[in-house]
């Protein structure tokens, strides 16, 4: 059976910190950062990427379209 | 050669509008001036040129149907009356800013208010002051004849491209509802989407393709240096307009001592007066502006110089007196209006009465 | 075994990413706002339709009256209220286009009723997209047509009295009365699974406007962070709570016909 990992790759700058996608996510894969961007906002990232499966749900629910999701078959 | 017809101004103005070949109709029934849309339903012009006739649910929805085919390069024509033109000014103030082409018919009727249906020339100021909000200008023609109110469409629609600017017809109840010969131009064809593409696809939103930026049709920009940039931009149109699109006519001024200046029916009327004046050995001139905006100043002023006197004469209480009394400068000849109003239309003797009392005995 | 991150970020592993249709502007949206996600799909069907020459947008006044800075089709900002009238003069002369209006409550149900009611009415070929915060976002959390009974806004500061402020407005349900809608559905963009089912009806209203069906009408109930006053995770709970007991989703007519609940 094919094992499924995902990335995402969320646009730190444009990222509104509104953490939309945190709750949508289903894995709970992401958080919003302690630190800043350079607008001040606490923005998204992979708090634990292992996780990730690329479903594209915080893609898709996230309101600027800042997250690019990414995902791979791993053969097992 | 065109067609010769007898018809009502409004009818003249509608069957133009097909002739022009004209793209749409938009429009919300308004005595004096139903007939235009009722002749162009009757017409159906959708048959003889595809031209599209919508009766809208409002002068609202009219004016900013008007904006949406016109922001798709395509010839749009709308007739209203006074209360019903004033419904239109948020549209033409956006149409302006937004620099759309487009033409505009007001059969003025008397107010303020819901008036009357009879003919008024009391629209002046709401034309060519402003109207709608913020600085823009509305080319403006004055038709005197049913022959005119077909000939502005061409005219009309030829300013309103040239300068991306709407045009105003500013007729008035009787010049719309009387009947007189007109000449008739042939059928042109409508502009193909082609055409409209090579000629307006720099800015119409006829769709974006992969080659080009996209188009945007908005009178908005929130930085107000650069909304200051764009009215300078509209602000250079109007001056060039001033330079180059001034149109009248004079009548009997090569030895007039006293001028009326005047136009669309009381235009009329004048040439009345003049020979009454005449006869009685008074002589008389008169000069007609047909753009309202932009005004005849100069040739105004040159006249006046050789003046003992000016009546504007106008369906009003006095609007046009104003940019007469601009134009004319501070003359010590007397420069006066008169004018019924409120739906009443004055003789060539009340007229006349006028120039003897307020021009010549006032002198 | 295990992979690399960077192994997994590659072009080739890519699944989802924002639109060409969409600018690269920032979005002028409050953080959390739904309208960015309503302006994503619309273009996202744009895109996957392949009519981005074929379409033209109509933006409002109200918060969305930047959206043609974001969506990167051709585009006309319309007066308050007049976007049905504007889409509908667009629409006569090039009825081959695919023409859409992207509204908000205060713009389609208030200012502007009687242009969406007659063009619905008329049964033009066009597309209206309604978002439906409850609010007025732009001018500062003013009171909406839609604004629910006891909600708290800056008119209605002491929430909306029915009695004297009158009844929230469900201008979806009566446009749907009319014999000119032919689909009109409600939609929310809070949760993926809400997002995705909002995408299929905006694409379902393109396609049956290509089919000269009538208007095809998407309400999204939506959240306004700001004018609500809570933060975005919050706000769409409390839609949820709140909003959709009395603006519940779904279909209301399909094919022309009202649905039977």
């Amino acid at each position: 059976m094919a094992k499924v990992r995902g990335a995402i790759v969320v646009d730190v700058e444009k990222c509104k910190g509104c953490g939309v996608c945190v709750p949508a996510c289903p894995s709970n894969v992401i958080e919003l950062n302690k630190e800043v961007n350079g607008k001040g906002y606490h923005y998204s990232f992979m708090a634990r990427p292992e996780a990730c499966t690329g479903c594209t749900n915080c893609a898709v629910v996230c309101p600027d379209g800042v997250i690019t999701v990414y995902r791979i078959k791993i053969p097992s | 050669m065109g067609e010769l017809k007898l018809m009502k101004g409004n009818e003249a103005i509608a069957e133009a509008a097909i002739r022009e070949g004209v793209d749409a109709y938009f429009g919300y029934p308004i005595t004096p001036q139903s007939e235009v849309i009722e002749y162009l339903m009757m017409e159906k012009p959708h048959e003889r040129t595809g031209m599209v006739v919508l009766q809208a649910e409002s002068e609202l929805a009219a004016i900013n149907m008007v904006y949406g085919a016109a922001s798709v390069g395509r010839k749009v024509f709308t007739s209203s009356s006074s209360p019903g033109i004033s419904l239109y000014q948020e549209g033409i103030s956006y149409i302006a800013g937004a620099e759309l082409p487009c033409v505009i018919a007001n059969v003025v009727r008397g107010g303020p208010g819901l008036g009357t249906i009879q003919p008024s020339q009391a629209d002046y100021f709401q034309t060519v002051k402003g109207g709608g909000h913020g600085d823009y200008r509305l080319f403006t023609l004055a038709p005197s004849s049913v022959q005119e109110m077909a000939d502005f469409i061409e005219l009309g629609f030829e300013i309103a491209f040239k300068y991306r600017n709407p045009v105003m017809i500013l007729s008035d109840g009787m010049i719309g509802q009387m009947m007189e010969k007109v000449e008739l131009k042939d059928q042109k064809p409508r502009w193909s989407a082609d055409e409209i593409k090579a000629m307006h696809g720099s800015w119409a939103t006829i769709g974006k393709p992969e080659s080009r930026e996209r188009n945007i049709i908005t009178s908005l920009d929130l930085d107000p240096h650069k909304q200051e940039k764009h009215n300078h931009h509209l602000q250079a149109k109007y001056r060039q307009m001033e330079k180059e699109e001034v149109r009248y006519e004079t009548f009997d001024t090569d030895d007039a001592e006293y001028l009326i200046v005047a136009y669309g029916s009381s235009a009329r009327i004048a040439q009345k007066t003049i020979m009454l004046a005449r006869e009685k050995g008074i002589k008389v001139g008169l000069l007609r502006p047909i753009t309202l905006y932009p005004f005849p100043e100069k040739p105004l002023a040159e006249l006046a110089s050789r003046m003992k006197g000016v009546l504007s004469v106008e369906m009003s209480a006095g609007q046009m007196v104003e940019d007469v009394r601009l134009a004319v400068g501070c003359s010590d000849i007397p420069v006066e209006h008169f004018g019924r109003y409120g739906g009443v239309i004055h003789s060539p003797d009340e007229v006349l009465e006028a120039l003897e009392q307020k021009i010549i005995g006032g002198k | 075994m295990d992979i690399a991150i960077k192994d997994i970020i590659k072009k080739e592993n890519l699944v989802y990413t924002k639109t060409k249709l969409m600018t690269d502007n920032v979005l002028s949206y409050c953080p959390g706002c739904g309208h960015g996600t309503a302006h994503r799909i619309t273009m996202e069907v744009v895109d996957e339709k392949g009519i981005q020459e074929q379409t033209i947008g109509i933006a409002p006044v109200g918060c969305s009256v930047l959206a043609y800075e974001f969506m990167n089709i051709d585009m006309v900002q319309a007066a308050h209220g007049r976007a049905p009238a504007v889409a509908t003069g667009i629409k006569r002369v090039m009825p081959e286009k695919y023409v859409f209006t992207y509204q908000g409550d205060g713009d389609l149900a208030a200012i502007g009723t009687s242009e969406t009611i007659h063009a619905c009415n008329r049964g033009e070929n066009i597309t209206i997209i309604f978002i439906n915060n409850g609010i007025y976002g732009m001018t500062g959390g003013q009171m909406a047509p839609t604004t629910l009974a006891g909600m708290k806004t800056s008119t209605s500061p002491f929430g909306r009295d029915l009695h004297s402020m009158g009844n929230p407005l469900k201008i979806t349900e009566l446009v749907a009365q009319l014999p000119g809608t032919y689909y009109v559905t409600r939609q929310a963009v809070h949760t993926p699974a809400a997002v995705r089912k909002a995408k299929r009806a905006v694409r379902k209203a393109f396609e049956l406007q290509a089919e000269n069906k009538g208007v095809t009408f998407v309400e999204i109930v939506s959240n306004c962070n700001s004018g609500w006053k809570m933060p975005p995770v919050q706000a769409n709970e409390w839609m949820e709570e709140n909003m959709f007991p009395f603006y519940p989703l779904g279909d209301i007519k399909v094919d022309g016909e009202l649905v039977k609940k």
